[in-house]
């Protein structure tokens, strides 16, 4: 059987707990099988020298050719800043019902003021946002209730201020597509 | 909020661009499309509808600017967003001053774009609830295609609905321009007959014996040129509502033949001696006084009582002068679609004018000032010199200096009537209440034709 993938694609070491907490996190909330995925394989030519940042929907490309052919789908995690071309950052970009996703930490991590967060607060918002990105491979589009993980977040702040969960609506919405490209019942 | 309604047009050469801003704003429900450049963009506006373009200025051929103007033109409701690499101040004034709703430096925050969508999105959705209310409170003031807000003709309206449930004949009576063909339309398409024929004919157009033909037909051989049989319009009719517009100009003769047929609803054609039965209702119009033509003998008695069944009399323009706004509003609509541009309003002082004027042609002449004003109008808002009509000087000045003789006033004054008649002679005839004849010879005293704008 398929599952999510997530695979951690980042210059620096794995952290094997974040991935670990992250994995509980996606399989618990989108109720899809998901596994952490190693591979030393790391994409190239993302980089834009002048930005020093990493062009996300460069990322997707290459994970869509890069990924294990038994991944339904895969979400890489990443410490580098992401970008596309018009915006200042990305959190992550993700394929609207496509199967890749990217996120970065490197804007979780900090904290506006402080030098770096609470590790299990960074946790809690890498997951969000992983779960967010794969809710949008799955069809989901933002969300206006703010509590909801879909919400649409453009700031640290906003990130903690929305919860880790799907609200009803995105709930239903998930299982209606769910249905549609039947996938695994979790 | 259903977002998919929005539709979003991305315009930018480079293909990471196009495609990492279309994926950004699908994510927030947008309907999302792109364009490699701006021919391929002007292309696309033609095609559909859109709500909002994010142009980039910087492109090969056809800049970011030729796709404001362009869109400007051709959806002026769709809100542009020019973006670009290189904030200059002269680019930036540029753009706003020929309608850019915003200008945006690459790259820019996440929440910048989010914020400015979203407030763009809200803006089109007042203003859509702003048409939809508007076009709600409309609908009580029309019946079919007549628009009003006075109360003359709301009871016009009134009589109108009721008169086109029954089969009676209708007299509609009203200056030339009030609208009286419109109403014979309506009432047309409000009666049980709406799914059977409307014929509308002219009785002031055509010669006795062309009219006589035009409305009964002719067997072939009736009168020389009769070559075949013809049905006329009466037949024509059959099932639906026969318009006799201008009834007024109706000869003696054709009188007496119209008076027959209402009574028998049975006639024969030209050089027949068939007797044809019709289920024909009649709307007959006038701007001419019938009262009057009954006193002077010129309209038999008879005829006016069986026509004069539901008599409906549309008010001048002039006395219903709080119909200008609305009326302004419905014709700049159609003539700005018509003529492809966005034309929003009458300036204030041009209004002015306007409810001072008197419209002795009613809302005809108001659609021709109209028009006219919006051909020759450089932009959305037609101003008093776009109107050209002439200015209403109030009695400010004391004395007898500058006033002009009785003879210099009917001059000035026939001139502006054929003027605004667009020089038919007929017309103006009517509107001054003189025969063609004498009208010809005033003309020809004056030396009105050879210039025809002279002294206004
Ligand atoms: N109440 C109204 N609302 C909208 N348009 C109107 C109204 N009244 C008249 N019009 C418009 O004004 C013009 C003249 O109307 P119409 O031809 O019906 O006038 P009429 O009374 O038959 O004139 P005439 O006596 O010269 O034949 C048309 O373009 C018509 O659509
Ligand atoms: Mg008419
Ligand atoms: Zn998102
Ligand atoms: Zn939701």
């Amino acid at each position: 059987m398929g599952a999510i993938y997530l695979w951690w694609i980042g210059g620096g070491e794995v952290e094997e707990r974040l991935m670990e907490e992250v994995r509980a996190q996606v399989e618990r909330v989108l109720r899809y099988p998901a596994r952490v995925w190693t591979s030393p394989e790391r994409p190239v030519d993302t980089l834009d020298p002048a930005r020093g940042q990493h062009l996300s929907t460069r990322i997707l490309r290459w994970l869509l050719a890069a990924r294990p052919p038994e991944a339904d789908r895969v979400v890489a995690v990443t410490d580098v800043d992401l970008f596309i071309p018009v915006l200042t950052f990305v959190f992550g970009e993700a394929q609207l019902r496509g199967s890749a996703a990217v996120v970065s930490t490197a804007r979780l991590r900090s904290n506006p003021g402080a030098p770096s967060a609470d590790p299990r607060v960074v946790t809690a918002r890498v997951a969000k946002e992983c779960i967010h990105e794969l809710g949008h491979t799955f069809g989901l589009i933002h969300c206006d209730d703010p509590r909801c993980v879909m919400a649409r977040s453009v700031s640290v702040p906003q990130v903690d201020a929305k919860g880790g969960a799907l609200c009803r609506d995105c709930r239903i919405r998930l299982e209606e597509s769910r249905r549609e490209v039947g996938g695994p019942h979790g | 909020m259903d977002n998919r309604k929005t539709r979003i047009l991305v315009v930018d050469d480079e293909e990471i661009v196009r495609e990492s801003m279309a994926g950004w704003l699908e994510k927030d429900g947008y309907t999302v499309a792109t364009a490699p450049d701006g021919p391929t963009a002007v292309e696309r506006l033609r095609a559909e509808p859109w709500s909002i373009l994010l142009v980039d200025l910087k492109m090969p051929g056809m800049d970011g600017l030729g796709v404001l103007e362009e869109a400007r033109k051709l959806r002026p409701d769709a809100v542009v967003v020019i973006m670009t690499a290189y904030a200059t101040v002269d680019t930036a004034v540029t753009a706003m001053k020929m309608g850019a709703f915003d200008y945006l430096v690459k790259p820019f925050d996440p929440e910048e774009l989010s914020l400015l969508t979203q407030k763009i999105v809200a803006q089109q959705a007042l203003a859509r609830e702003n048409i939809l209310l508007r076009k709600v409170l409309k609908r009580e003031y029309r019946f079919r295609d007549l628009l009003s807000n006075s109360p003359k003709m709301h009871a016009v309206f009134d009589l109108a609905r009721v008169a086109a449930r029954s089969h009676s004949t209708i007299l509609v009576q009203g200056e030339s321009g009030t609208g009286k063909e419109l109403l014979a339309r309506a009432i047309h398409v409000e009666s049980p007959r709406s799914t059977g024929p409307f014929v509308a004919v002219s009785c002031a157009a055509l010669t006795e014996t062309l009219l006589e033909s035009e409305l009964f037909g002719h067997e072939k051989g009736a009168f020389t040129g009769a070559v075949s049989r013809r049905k006329g319009k009466f037949e024509a009719a059959h099932g639906g509502t026969l318009f006799l517009d201008e009834i007024g100009d109706v000869s003696p003769k054709l009188q007496l033949d119209l008076l027959r047929v209402l009574e028998e609803r049975r006639f024969s054609r030209v050089g027949g001696t068939e007797s044809i039965q019709v289920d024909v209702r009649i709307i007959a119009a006038t701007n001419r006084d019938l009262k009057k033509a009954l006193e002077d003998g010129r309209f038999r008695e008879d005829l006016y009582y069986r026509l004069n069944v539901i008599p409906i009399t549309l008010p001048p323009l002039r006395q219903r002068r709080e119909d200008l706004p609305l009326l302004v509003e419905h014709f700049l609509e159609h003539l700005g679609v018509e003529l492809g541009r966005k034309l929003e309003a009458v300036s204030a002082e041009g209004m002015r004018l306007l409810t001072a004027h008197d419209w002795p042609g009613n809302v005809r002449e108001l659609r021709n000032v109209l028009e006219r004003a919006a051909v020759v109008a450089s932009g959305p808002i037609l101003d008093v010199a776009d109107l050209g009509l002439l200015e209403v000087h109030t009695e400010e000045r004391q004395g007898s200096e500058g006033l002009a003789s009785l003879e210099e006033v009917e001059r000035r004054h026939i001139a502006e009537v054929l003027r605004r008649t667009g020089g038919n002679v007929s017309h103006a005839a009517r509107i001054l209440g003189i025969d063609r004849v004498t009208l010809y010879s005033k003309i020809k005293r004056y030396e009105l034709r050879k210039e025809p704008e002279s002294g206004t």
